[in-house]
């Protein structure tokens, strides 16, 4: 699936939800399930610190696509992590530098994306994309 | 359950009608806002102060010839007269208008780079905010000065005997602020004061998160320098207050050069104003200083004896219910301490908890609340922080802890 046809299938998930309950529920349930991350590389190289909560990012290349995995100390930024990871994660690194988040905003989470939110995601979505420029050098 | 009045004819539902912020809805709830550490809110006393300064009288202050400047500098000095009386400083030119707690700091900190010198110790206690220990790291840096830390105990409390081990002949500043602000924590502070002077050395206390629960008498303790944010205490942002005595303001060499500071000014040597205008550089926050009085009017009209009984009960009633919460642990647990209550429950990060509380409408502030000293101690990554004023009431609370319930079970 393209990223962009992952993004329609999450906010035809999210529309489902009636109340921000349901919403958050479902982000909290995310974040406990998801094994998002191999211990060995939860490491402080691969930590972006937020004010608030931390995040772990690795990538690596797997036939011409950017893999990622990632973490949080925050079960909700981890809920979000998760979705992000589903967008962006096995995609070709063109197709990650091009994509946006705007569809953040449709499944009501804007707030989790705004930089003065010190939660380290933004922070994050830069990194995946910086990872998907330097993988993009390789391949040229 | 009623807890309009109590016995100091303190009625907080009259109260609240001075507060207009205190009626809006967040996602759709009546807003209940417990982030008074962080900021207070403002009553329409000193709103209509605001509007009315911009309405008839915005001009420059002290040099005008016209009408509006000399209304404006009138008013602004007022201010200053008030803020003198409510701290009981003995000169008015001993308060110095600042941007905030963060520029007094740094204003006596930038002074006494001129009197420190290598060798000399300065102190600073373990529960201080952060604004509270990089200007004095920097200080130290710049003068080959060494920092010294008043370490703390489990509870949140100071360890004065370890202070009385750090206080020799070396010492020549002592910081501490009044009250903690991430664990609300009241420091002995006239007990640092007198161990300090009997060194010889000066002290600083912040009092950002004192001066909305207390009022400080700069004279009766003998401070040297205390320093506070009118944010806090019911004023506007960006204005602040440094006392200052006499004697060490006038030891202490101004800290920004401009207009206004000067009394003669030649390309060969400028000679600085008296005090209080050697530290006031430039065009003042005029209008802030003026509502900065207005604030403390309000404040005086309310009563710190009433503020003080109510928020009292507040702290109590909150802890008491919140301590029903299972894995609840409350961080700061001093004696004596304000109506702050910092806290996590179980492994739940703290940012999970005030996010699912701002749905809620709720407003607590979560993280390290800029005191990352005080958060590795207890090795947590921060809290979330409740904190209470007068305007607040046990209803909001019981809706606080059920809506705090709730976030425990959606993320347990």
């Amino acid at each position: 699936m393209t990223i962009q046809e992952i993004q329609n299938e999450i906010i035809d998930e999210f529309s489902m939800f009636d109340d921000w309950e349901e919403r958050y529920q479902y982000m909290i349930d995310l974040g406990k399930t998801l094994p998002l991350i191999d211990a060995a590389h939860k490491t402080d190289n691969n930590i972006i610190k937020g004010c608030q909560s931390k995040v772990w990012v690795h990538a690596n290349m797997e036939d011409d696509k950017v893999v990622f995995t990632a973490d949080s100390d925050a079960i909700i930024t981890k809920g979000i992590i998760a979705i992000l990871i589903r967008v962006f994660s096995n995609q070709h690194p063109t197709s990650i530098i091009e994509a946006n988040t705007d569809f953040i905003d449709d499944i009501g989470l804007k707030e989790h994306l705004s930089p003065t939110r010190a939660n380290g995601l933004v922070s994050m979505i830069k990194q995946l994309k910086m990872y998907a420029i330097a993988y993009q050098t390789q391949l040229n | 359950m009623s807890n309009t009045q109590n016995h100091t004819g303190f009625n907080v539902e009259i109260i609240r009608q001075d507060f207009p912020i205190l009626n809006r809805k967040v996602n759709g709830k009546p807003l209940i806002y417990f982030d008074n550490a962080a900021t207070s809110q403002t009553p329409q006393q000193v709103i209509d102060v605001i509007v009315d300064y911009y309405t008839n009288y915005n001009a420059n202050i002290h040099r005008g010839v016209h009408a509006l400047s000399q209304e404006a500098t009138d008013a602004y000095e007022e201010a200053r007269i008030k803020i003198q009386n409510h701290f009981n400083a003995k000169h008015s030119h001993e308060i110095i208008y600042t941007s905030g707690t963060t520029h007094g700091i740094n204003l006596v900190a930038n002074g006494f780079s001129s009197v420190l010198k290598k060798g000399d110790e300065v102190i600073v206690s373990a529960l201080e905010h952060h604004s509270n220990i990089v200007p004095w790291q920097m200080l130290c840096e710049r003068t080959g000065a060494s920092l010294r830390v008043i370490p703390m105990n489990e509870n949140g409390e100071l360890i004065l005997s370890e202070f009385d081990s750090l206080l020799n002949d070396n010492t020549k500043l002592v910081f501490v602020n009044h009250i903690s602000n991430a664990l609300g924590t009241i420091n002995p502070i006239e007990s640092i004061i007198k161990k300090a002077h009997s060194v010889g050395a000066a002290v600083l206390v912040d009092g950002a998160q004192s001066c909305p629960h207390i009022k400080p008498d700069v004279q009766a303790l003998d401070v040297d320098f205390y320093v506070c944010s009118a944010h806090k205490i019911c004023g506007p942002t960006g204005v602040g207050m440094l006392y200052g005595k006499e004697e060490w303001l006038n030891k202490l060499p101004p800290y920004q050069g401009g207009g206004e500071m000067i009394a003669e000014v030649s390309f060969e040597k400028t000679t600085y104003a008296n005090l209080p205008h050697k530290f006031e550089a430039g065009t003042p926050n005029v209008c802030g200083g003026i509502a900065f009085g207005a604030a403390l009017d309000y404040m005086n009209s309310v009563g710190f004896d009433a503020i003080a009984n109510y928020e009292h009960e507040l702290l109590n009633y909150a802890t008491q219910q919140m301590l029903q919460i299972e894995d609840l642990k409350i961080y700061g647990t001093a004696k004596h301490k304000t109506s702050v209550i910092s806290f996590n429950v179980g492994d739940i990060h703290p940012y999970d908890i005030g996010t699912i509380l701002d749905k809620m409408g709720i407003a607590v502030r979560t993280g390290h609340h800029c005191a990352q000293p005080i958060m590795d101690f207890y090795k947590i990554p921060g809290t979330i922080r409740a904190s209470f004023m007068f305007y607040n009431t046990k209803e909001e609370i019981d809706t606080f802890i059920s809506a705090l319930k709730k976030a425990v079970m959606m993320l347990s």
